[in-house]
């Protein structure tokens, strides 16, 4: 069992938590991800390390609630515990002093990037970040975002904050201006990750991106994470999660990350209707915890 | 007890058929194939054995399970001493009575097969196994003394789970790590429940629990701890690699990344260890295979496991597509003869050439090429050959490759001083099992690559024997 020693919303539906999982926050870099499996017999889903804290041996994760697996996550508590935390897994981002780094965030992508312009601080780059979301309460880690780059720009759709538009149209100013962008990494929905990727090709700027195929084991075992990157198949959780945007074919990524859509919508509605019964393992997880007797404990 | 018959007698008793779930019925649940051997059925059976004076069966089991003796011990009706005689050298008999390719093993050279049919060794095995986790007296062996030595087993498979008996009895500290959630290996995620139950292998895990294994889940190592830091920060005095060879290996065709198809593993991961065939109380989905056209490509166990899946989770036709005939599969027999009872349809000696898709990006349809069989190849079978302008369009909705798996490199790449040879599976000494790194070593499927439950227990135990000495004399 993993215990959530930490859990806040900081928007509506994205909710960060800190984990207690000793072994993982020692060793994760930035770009890492966990899998969690939230009780016995939920589904293992895959989630971006976005901090860690060594001496409290908690690591963060920050989630937004789009279907039943991270829905029921984001009804958990202070206190309450997860069933199976494995990781870090796949590759740590590239992290070199390359000049100026843009780091974009697209919604929850946001959380995804933050350990890496982190790091691309701490390593001695320009970090000029653009977050977007829809509208202004569904923005988040502004704070943070902004303590760890040189400059932030703020995007949204509405323009209830920040400039109203599109991060693509942020990033197509900046190189206007020009700006001389050694990299771009970009996190977000697929749609914005591929936008972002035709801004950036005819001016020959490196661009990363961190895909988001739906995943089971996380260690390179099944390959239903497959992913074709320049034509040539990888495995995201082994080989990425970040690839080079400019080979990346997001029009199978896409296809593939619908492959669910009817058993997902099934199993949501019929959560929706009744969560007991997921509560109610939930709640089993928390005897678990007091008793630790009854069940596997934390590694 | 029951009195020996004269040999005369023995050799007229028919070999008794193993009960089985009616193919109809069974195609259409996860519940067991076979149902297991009644007592007197079991008794009559243990009767045909000639007692051979050198039992060619031994030599033919790669652990030298004592089948004489304990065949012996059913007759006497002795099934708790049977069943312990068995545990003297094959620690999971549940498992291996189930699953061991008996035909090419024990029974392939049990001497009544000359003339009759062999003895049902593997039925036998699993009726005293069963026998033993039905009375609940399981004949856990005493433990010697702590030694103060730290033993990690990385990998749950047999291999590690085999090791791991062997090295708490002799009074080590074993910690298993397991990267997934579930305990078992192949015995988990691959095969399924209607061939070896679960809660057989959760059973065998809990008696190794109560022997003072410690196992810790959720571990991935070379990801979430290093070799190197066991040795240096956590005390590990040596450590056995039973990662087994888990990677899937796919064809490079065209319309591989098309929605429905899916490795092996990914397809039996999904419905065995995630529970994908009970979606009112899991929440892995799997792809629709209900009233569709499933097709599997292999021909191995790992293939009619996955066909045998898909026809219970409702498909209307379904395939094995195998490039070779039928007396080339690598798949034990038994499961070739109940695949086929349940309506499999085999397409032998045909391979797929492409898969085609809709605009969706799903798969429609599998164009694949008769062959024929030519000449022998390197591993001693004929080799297929395709026919010139044979392709057809079979229609598809779900394709599952079962090719073979290859090494998994996780732990590997982060070990660089553990040697691997040109395919990525580690480099261990055939006697000690000892790589070439010191402390460090490996058995099962991530040395031999893929083989069998029986081998890797075998290996399990040899390294066992290997650690123990290497913990005992400090000498490597
Ligand atoms: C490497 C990686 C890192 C990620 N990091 C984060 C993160 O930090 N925060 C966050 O909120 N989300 C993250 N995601 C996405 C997150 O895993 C999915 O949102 C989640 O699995 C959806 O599950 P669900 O049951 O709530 O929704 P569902 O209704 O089941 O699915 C909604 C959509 O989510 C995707 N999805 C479903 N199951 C899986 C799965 N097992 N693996 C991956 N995707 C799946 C599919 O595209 C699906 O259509 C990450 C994904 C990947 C691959
Ligand atoms: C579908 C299928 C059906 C089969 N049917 C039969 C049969 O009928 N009869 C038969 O004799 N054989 C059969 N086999 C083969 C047999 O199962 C294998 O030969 C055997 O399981 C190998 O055992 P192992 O211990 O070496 O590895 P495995 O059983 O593969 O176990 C390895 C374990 O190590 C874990 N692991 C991997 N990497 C790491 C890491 N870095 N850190 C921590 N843990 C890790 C894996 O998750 C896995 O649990 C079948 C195989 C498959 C796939
Ligand atoms: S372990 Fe396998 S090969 Fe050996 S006797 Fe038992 S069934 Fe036969
Ligand atoms: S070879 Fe056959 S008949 Fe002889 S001892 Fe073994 S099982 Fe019995
Ligand atoms: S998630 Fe299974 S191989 Fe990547």
């Amino acid at each position: 069992m993993f215990p959530i020693r930490q859990a806040r919303f900081l928007a509506p539906e994205i909710k960060l938590f800190k984990i207690e999982a000793p072994r993982i926050a020692r060793r994760r870099q930035a770009g890492q991800f966990v899998i969690v499996r939230i009780h016995e017999h939920g589904e293992r889903i895959p989630l971006t390390i976005a901090d860690s804290d060594v001496d409290q041996g908690t690591i963060t994760i920050v989630v937004q609630g789009i279907g039943k697996t991270t829905k029921l996550l984001n009804m958990l508590e202070t206190g309450d515990a997860i069933q199976d935390v494995v990781g870090p897994l796949g590759e740590p981002s590239e992290v070199d002093q390359f000049g100026t780094v843009v780091v974009i965030g697209g919604g929850v992508g946001t959380a995804i990037a933050f350990p890496t312009a982190v790091a691309m601080k701490q390593a001695g780059n320009r970090v000029l970040s653009i977050i977007g979301a829809k509208s202004k309460e569904l923005l988040i880690l502004e704070d943070e975002m902004r303590a760890t780059s040189d400059e932030l720009f703020i995007m949204t759709d509405d323009g209830s904050a920040g400039t109203h538009g599109f991060v693509t149209q942020k990033l197509e100013d900046l190189i206007q201006q020009g700006e001389q962008i050694d990299r771009v990494l970009a996190i977000g929905p697929i749609p914005m990750m591929q936008a972002v990727a035709n801004v950036t090709r005819p001016h020959n700027i490196k661009t990363i991106v961190s895909l988001n195929p739906i995943m089971v084991d996380g260690t390179g075992m099944c390959g239903g994470c497959r992913v074709t990157v320049g034509s040539q198949t990888r495995f995201a959780c082994v080989d990425g999660p970040e690839f080079d945007a400019h080979d990346v074919d997001f029009k199978i990524l896409a296809q593939r990350n619908t492959l669910y859509h009817s058993s997902e919508q099934t199993a949501f509605e019929s959560f929706v209707s009744d969560p007991s019964k997921d509560i109610d393992q939930i709640r089993h997880c928390r005897l678990q915890q007091r008793h630790p007797e009854v069940g596997p404990q934390a590694s | 007890m029951t009195e020996r018959l004269p040999p005369k007698e023995r050799t007229k008793i028919p070999r008794q058929a193993m009960p089985e779930q009616d193919p109809h019925e069974r195609a259409h649940n996860f519940a067991e194939v076979n149902r297991g051997l009644e007592i007197l059925v079991a008794e009559k059976e243990a009767q045909r054995c000639l007692a051979c004076n050198d039992p060619k069966c031994v030599h033919g089991c790669p652990v030298g399970v004592k089948i004489r003796e304990f065949v012996d011990l059913v007759i006497e009706g002795e099934y708790l001493k049977a069943a312990a005689k068995i545990r003297e050298d094959n620690v999971l008999p549940a498992v291996t009575g189930r699953v061991c390719p008996q035909e090419n093993q024990c029974e392939g050279s049990c001497i009544l097969g000359k003339r009759f049919s062999p003895l049902a060794i593997g039925h036998l095995e699993r009726f005293v196994a069963d026998y033993e986790q039905a009375t609940g007296q399981v004949g856990l062996p005493e433990r010697a003394p702590a030694t103060g030595k730290k033993v990690a087993i990385v990998g749950s498979g047999p291999a590690g789970l085999s090791c791991a008996g062997d090295l708490v009895l002799k009074g080590h500290d074993v910690t298993v790590f397991e990267a997934l959630h579930e305990i078992g290996g192949v015995l988990v995620y691959g095969i399924p429940e209607f061939r070896l139950p679960k809660e057989i292998v959760r059973n065998e895990v809990d008696n190794l629990r109560k022997m003072g294994v410690d196992f810790q889940t959720n571990v991935v190592i070379g990801k979430t701890v290093t070799i190197d830091e066991l040795f240096d920060e956590e005390g590990y005095d040596a450590v056995f690699i039973a990662t087994g060879a888990g990677l899937p290996k796919f064809m490079n065709l065209p319309g591989e990344h098309l929605g429905g198809v899916y490795s092996a593993n990914e397809f039996l991961t999904r419905v065995n260890l995630m529970k994908a065939y009970d979606p009112d109380h899991y929440d892995s989905p799997i792809y629709y295979c209900r009233d569709r056209n499933v097709a599997v490509i292999g021909g191995g166990n790992t293939a009619m496991d996955s066909i045998r899946s898909a026809l219970r989770l409702g498909a209307k036709n379904a395939y094995i597509i195998y490039r070779r005939g039928e007396e080339e599969m690598p798949a034990r027999r038994e499961e070739v003869h109940h695949a086929r009872d349940e309506g499999v349809q085999f397409l032998n000696l045909h391979n797929p050439v492409e898969f085609l898709g809709n605009d969706d990006g799903y798969l429609t349809a599998v164009k694949l090429i008769k062959m024929e069989l030519g000449p022998e190849d390197e591993s001693g079978r004929r080799s297929p050959i395709p026919i010139e302008s044979s392709e057809f369009d079979l229609p598809l909705d779900v394709a599952i490759i079962a090719i073979g798996t290859g090494a998994n490199p996780l732990v590997q790449s982060t070990t660089p001083d553990v040697k691997t040879n040109k395919w990525g599976y580690i480099v261990a000494d055939d006697q000690t099992l000892r790589t070439t790194k010191r402390g460090v070593f490996a058995g099962g499927d991530i040395v031999s690559g893929s083989a069998t439950v029986i081998l890797a227990m075998g290996a399990g135990r040899t390294a066992a024997r290997s650690i123990h000495e290497y913990l005992t004399t400090g000498e490597w």
